[in-house]
């Protein structure tokens, strides 16, 4: 922030000196030629016969997409409980597998800094960045198509998520109250079971409610690649072109998140 | 009954917290530790039951040494020990009763406590507790549902129940009113009579501590710099533990009642 005397000593301030107003403005330069640069490769590269194509494309579709066949319904009420179940089992099954990564990973409870907590991280990372569509194509390679699968790719991709909201939550636990029992001569599991984990409930809950949250969606499109749910019934109807059938579930897949959105409302709501 | 001797705590980023200290407290006794902040106060108390680790010197508890001790027997060596905090320390999420009786976890085993089936004389023992600090009628509720006061009483209850020799009083009043404070000392130090505890209180209140205590030891730098009655705290002696300050107001409590009990 220069101040700058003129002739007169009236002393004025500015925000930038002239220098840096130069170099602020060539910056922006750069930012929208490079901006122009990029639309021109784009748009060399596109058809855009096929673009310009696209409404008339979307209205055909929309035409023969509606109405949807809702006698279709009949067959859809097994695809969407087993979509619930993939979100639910494997967000169980996360969890268990999550709360030992949690601690393990918690600079204030892991048993060593230097060995188990890279360990612990290198666990979250590598299941987090993994998305569950690819983690179902590995499993589906490896135990064959089918709900299973699907549970167990639901279950590795969530464990990242859910251990690493959790050990952020550890680490953010009072120490006074840990301290507090820790004093009274209380062993190392007591600890934890009294000084830690009531501190860490609230968040735990709530991870929980929200990953299942985000489950029921994920495991929607798990079938698009064959791992059990309403996906498989939504990839049949795409490959046949039964438009009736995929608006119909499209439809089934709205109610069923915003139920779930619902409920975890609720009991985030009621937790909080 | 407690002896420290040449206790020294050096702190890995090379600050010497003690520089070793000498003390020794004998049963029965409740003393008040002075001093400024960071003089080592809270670092003293948290050597003794190994909270914080010491890095030399031997800390005797009825002719054991603590310093020496091995995780099983450390557990064993800190029921011995109460502890109250500044901050209460009380879990916030659990009942009353479940603070009270969690000061019982070094005598009953993993599952009995995780699954709360205390021994009934743990619970009477409880009870009376709450009973004496007057908290009876809270001790079904959740602890952070009570006042700084209140949860104080609670932490003195968790710490009277591991029935100890000592307790290790941190800044028990320094988030409380005037008033509360002195209740408080008063209850601890009435505590410490009834059952012929010993007890160390770190406190900054040097008016609080002439008050109730019968003896005052005064830290500064890491090193006890004053050791004797409550009367003999003039001014000199705090400019030299707390450094260069008009003293008058602080003491002139004490000095106006011994000039009043003197003129009658």
């Amino acid at each position: 922030m220069p101040v700058l005397e003129d002739v007169n000593g009236v002393r004025e301030w500015r925000r930038r000196t002239t220098g840096q107003s130069l170099i602020r403005w060539f910056g922006w330069l750069i930012g929208v030629a490079v901006f122009v640069v990029c639309w021109q490769r784009i748009s060399d590269s596109t058809t855009w016969f096929f673009v310009w194509d696209a409404p008339r494309i979307a209205e055909d579709i929309w035409t023969r997409a509606t109405p949807p066949r809702w006698e279709y319904i009949t067959q859809l009420g097994r695809p969407i409980w087993d979509t619930f179940n993939i979100a639910t089992l494997g967000t169980i099954i996360a969890l268990f597998l999550a709360v030992p990564v949690a601690f393990l990973a918690a600079r204030n409870t892991t048993p060593s800094a230097l060995f188990v907590r890279p360990v612990a991280l290198l666990i979250i990372v590598a299941t987090r960045s993994i998305n569950s569509l690819i983690w179902a194509l590995l499993l589906i390679a490896i135990i064959g198509p089918g709900v299973f699968a699907g549970v167990v790719a639901i279950a590795i991709r969530s464990i990242g998520f859910c251990a690493k909201l959790l050990y952020e939550a550890i680490e953010e636990i009072d120490a006074a109250q840990v301290e507090a029992i820790t004093a009274t001569g209380a062993s190392r599991w007591q600890v934890m079971a009294y000084g830690i984990v009531p501190q860490i409930m609230p968040a735990f809950a709530g991870i929980a409610v929200f990953r299942w949250d985000i489950n029921i969606r994920e495991s929607t499109v798990l079938g698009l690649v064959g791992a059990g749910g309403i996906g498989l019934q939504l990839s049949a109807s795409l490959n046949v072109l039964a438009w009736p059938q995929v608006s119909l579930i499209l439809i089934v897949i709205l109610v069923a998140v915003v139920l779930g959105e619902w409920v975890s409302a609720k009991v985030r709501g009621a937790i909080i | 009954m407690l002896r420290l001797n040449k206790l020294v705590k050096t702190y890995k980023t090379g600050d010497q917290a003690l520089k070793s200290i000498d003390l020794e407290v004998p049963k029965g006794q409740v003393l008040a530790l002075i001093g400024p902040s960071g003089a080592g106060k809270s670092t003293l108390i948290r050597c003794i039951n190994r909270l914080v680790e010491p890095t030399g010197g031997s800390i005797l508890l009825d002719d054991v040494d603590l310093s020496k001790l091995g995780s099983g027997a450390l557990r064993k060596a800190r029921r011995e020990m109460g502890m109250i905090f500044q901050e209460y320390a009380l879990v916030e999420r659990l009942t009353v009763m479940e603070n009270v009786l969690s000061g019982r976890l070094g005598y009953v085993g993993f599952w009995r406590s995780f699954l709360r089936k205390y021994p009934q004389p743990d619970v009477d023992e409880a009870f009376r507790l709450l009973d004496r600090v007057g908290l009876l009628h809270m001790a079904d509720k959740r602890a952070d549902e009570l006042s700084g006061g209140q949860r104080q009483r609670v932490g003195i209850c968790r710490a009277l129940i591991q029935n100890p020799k000592l307790l290790l009083v941190d800044e028990p009043t320094a988030s409380l009113d005037p008033k509360t404070s002195r209740q408080i000392m008063r209850l601890i130090t009435e505590l410490c009579q009834e059952r012929g505890l010993a007890a160390i209180i770190n406190i900054h209140d040097v008016a609080l501590a002439q008050m109730f205590v019968p003896r005052v030891v005064g830290l500064r730098f890491g090193e006890i710099v004053y050791d004797g009655l409550p009367t003999g705290l003039t001014s000199d002696k705090l400019t030299e533990i707390y450094g260069e300050e008009d003293w008058e107001a602080t003491i002139a409590k004490v000095d106006e009642e011994d000039e009043i009990e003197a003129a009658e």
